[in-house]
């Protein structure tokens, strides 16, 4: 590979991961934000017809 | 109106994962490494980024602001929410192909969904031996039935019908299930998995080193600069009857390639010489742009109308910004920073780069023929060859689910149903549409005159639909206005501007460059229009399937005109946002 494609990968590769960690990082470093990454509280159809 | 229980999703991040489920398919691992090969790797990744600058970022974030909007204001189904934003009543007619693509896209979808686990299957089971890309070519048309009409189904290992009856139940079982257990739930963990599974394959193709020692220039960092340097070196030889110069399909790669080729050159007399092709000439190429506009639209799922439907289940003041710009950047990293690393090194490593252009860059030919001989030739590729099918089997479950979603909140809508019988009526629609797909298989000449169709031209009409509304009939100060409430970023500025004038006339100029190379056959790098065979199968030689295909599309079209013209709940749509502002 020319020196001109380890450029061009490397530059595509970290741009794009680094734009990924950035936005896992502000969302898990945003106050209250992760209070809303919780678990499965949803009904299935089943189970509203069964409550209801 | 019925008691229909209001859906939500659960988390943020199930629906960050749940888009970026939806936008992570086979074009991630299979079509944007053969494009990037095929444009030179530098000139396409700019033209690449570009586009997602100027197109699809800008067009996601405009549906996740108008998906959530219409979600605020009750609606679900991509013709409500358009109508109601536009405030046009012709809208909701128009808006009806924000649930025709999704549900004709699924229609054949599913059926490749099935190749991916029928494959997954026999490399597990040991059944995958191809000494060269004839047998795994010959493999895939007897498995997918391509030689004739109806040979597809059959239900052994080596037929699809099975794993298409599999992955039609599996499916719909999740949608039943709903939003948050259905999708949410699956999502979740096959995200996560396949992104493991993908760093698990990258480091067996990273650590091949030369599998084959009779050919050390087929080693893992010429197969990186076959998809990364920017620019390309080409043997021509002159033809001797016409004098003109031929270029050879594989470039020349790695020093010792370059030295032998040299030399033939130097003792060809003046009758071979080495032609380097810059990046600046490819950059040049407007089939280029097409071809890294087009892989950008298609990767983030932008005119699918699936992510105004997702993020209309959304609350109010649910961040849309920071999501958005996670699930595209998720997408991103998957195709360019896995996919982009795995598919094409691989292939090279065993075929080089002649015998990789000759049997095909395309997805089929990558994915279903090139990686199956691949895969069966690499040390413990069995194993390698399942993980890397069944990567492919949750990429495409995670995109079909996002395509049904659409048709069952387009139905609930109308029709005013629960969730059950919009289930049923979905899955009646897309039984008989996949059945067709599968049935009219020969050359798959049904799934490719659907995909061109409804996935491609269709989605292009949509976009500008989606943008035009965002940006002109709303306003684009009051449409950025709604993305930033609840939002944990801004969209930066220089967006407004974008968003009004450079993202629809950059889609337009796409559009016509589009039409004029696909629809009417001109080659944009010059030379003679000829007609392109979507066009010769319906009107200079028609074909029964591809025109039965047209008429698929058609009747789902008219099932959601009908629908929506006799609901109810459409009547008076166009004056809610006016209402809600009043």
């Amino acid at each position: 590979m020319s020196t001109g494609g380890w450029i061009i990968m490397l530059l595509s590769v970290g741009g794009v991961t680094s734009l990924l960690l950035w936005c896992i990082y502000k969302g898990l470093t945003t106050p209250g934000e992760t209070d809303k990454l919780h678990g499965f509280e949803g009904e299935t159809p089943d189970e509203a017809e069964n409550r209801s | 109106m019925a008691d229909r229980p209001t859906e939500s999703w659960n988390s943020r991040l199930g629906v960050i994962l749940a888009v970026s489920g939806s936008a992570v398919g086979l074009g991630n691992f299979l079509r944007f490494p053969g494009n990037v090969a095929e444009y030179g790797g530098g000139a396409f990744m700019l033209a690449y980024f570009i586009g997602f600058i100027l197109l699809g970022l800008p067009i996601c974030w405009a549906e996740w602001t108008m998906g959530r909007r219409g979600g605020q204001l009750g609606f679900n189904s991509s013709p409500a929410i358009l109508s109601a934003l536009s405030g046009k009543a012709w809208m909701k007619w128009l808006g009806v192909i924000g649930m025709v693509i999704p549900v004709c896209i699924y229609m054949y979808y599913v059926y490749i969904e099935a190749w991916c686990l029928g494959y997954a299957v026999n490399f597990a089971t040991g059944s995958m031996d191809f000494a060269n890309v004839g047998e795994s070519t010959n493999f895939w048309v007897d498995f997918i039935g391509a030689a004739k009409d109806g040979s597809a189904i059959g239900f052994g290992l080596k037929s699809v019908g099975f794993f298409l009856l599999i992955c039609f139940v599996l499916n719909f079982f999740l949608i039943y299930r709903g939003i948050s257990k259905g999708i949410e739930f699956f999502c979740k963990y096959a995200m996560p998995a396949l992104l493991v599974l993908a760093c698990v394959i990258l480091v067996r193709v990273l650590t091949l080193g030369t599998p084959d020692t009779a050919f050390p220039d087929r080693n893992v960092e010429n197969g990186l600069g076959f998809m990364w340097n920017p620019n390309k070196t080409f043997l021509e030889t002159r033809d001797a009857g016409t004098g003109e110069w031929d270029r050879g399909s594989a470039e020349i790669l790695g020093k010792g390639n370059l030295k032998t080729n040299e030399a033939l050159v130097a003792a060809s007399g003046g009758e071979k010489r080495l032609v380097k092709v810059s990046f600046v000439a490819q950059l040049l190429r407007p089939d280029l742009w097409l071809a890294a506009v087009g892989q950008i639209f298609f990767s983030l799922s932008v005119g699918f109308g699936i992510i105004i439907t997702y993020a209309s289940y959304l609350k109010p003041k649910d961040d849309i910004v920071l999501s958005g710009l996670s699930a595209t950047s998720a997408n991103e990293f998957a195709e360019v920073g896995l996919g982009g690393l795995i598919t094409l090194p691989a292939a090279f490593m065993f075929l080089g780069s002649a015998g990789l252009v000759g049997a095909g860059l395309g997805t089929f030919d990558l994915g279903f023929k090139v990686l199956p001989m691949v895969f069966a030739s690499m040390p413990a590729g069995n194993f390698f060859g399942f993980l890397f099918f069944f990567l492919l089997f949750l990429a495409a479950v995670t995109s079909s689910l996002s395509m049904l979603q659409p048709g069952i909140a387009f139905i609930e809508e109308a029709l005013d149903i629960g969730r059950k019988q919009s289930v049923a009526i979905l899955g009646l629609i897309t039984a008989f549409g996949a059945l067709f797909v599968v049935y009219f298989s020969a050359d798959a000449k049904a799934l490719d005159t659907i995909d061109f169709w409804a996935g491609t031209f269709l989605i292009f009409i949509l976009a500008t639909i989606e943008i035009i509304i965002f940006s002109w009939v709303v306003g684009i100060k009051k449409g950025l206005s709604w993305a930033h409430e609840g939002a944990l970023i801004r969209i930066p500025r220089w967006t407004s501007f974008t968003m009004v004038w450079i993202s629809p006339f950059f889609l337009l100029v796409i559009f016509v460059l589009w039409v004029l190379q696909n629809v009417f056959g001109l080659s944009l790098q010059g030379g003679e229009a000829q007609t392109t065979s979507y066009i010769k199968d319906l009107f200079i030689e028609p074909n029964p399937v591809a025109w039965m295909s047209i008429a698929v599309i058609a009747l789902v079209w008219g099932f959601g005109i009908v629908v929506v013209s006799a609901s109810r709940r459409f009547k008076g749509i166009e004056n809610i946002e006016l209402e809600e502002n009043s």
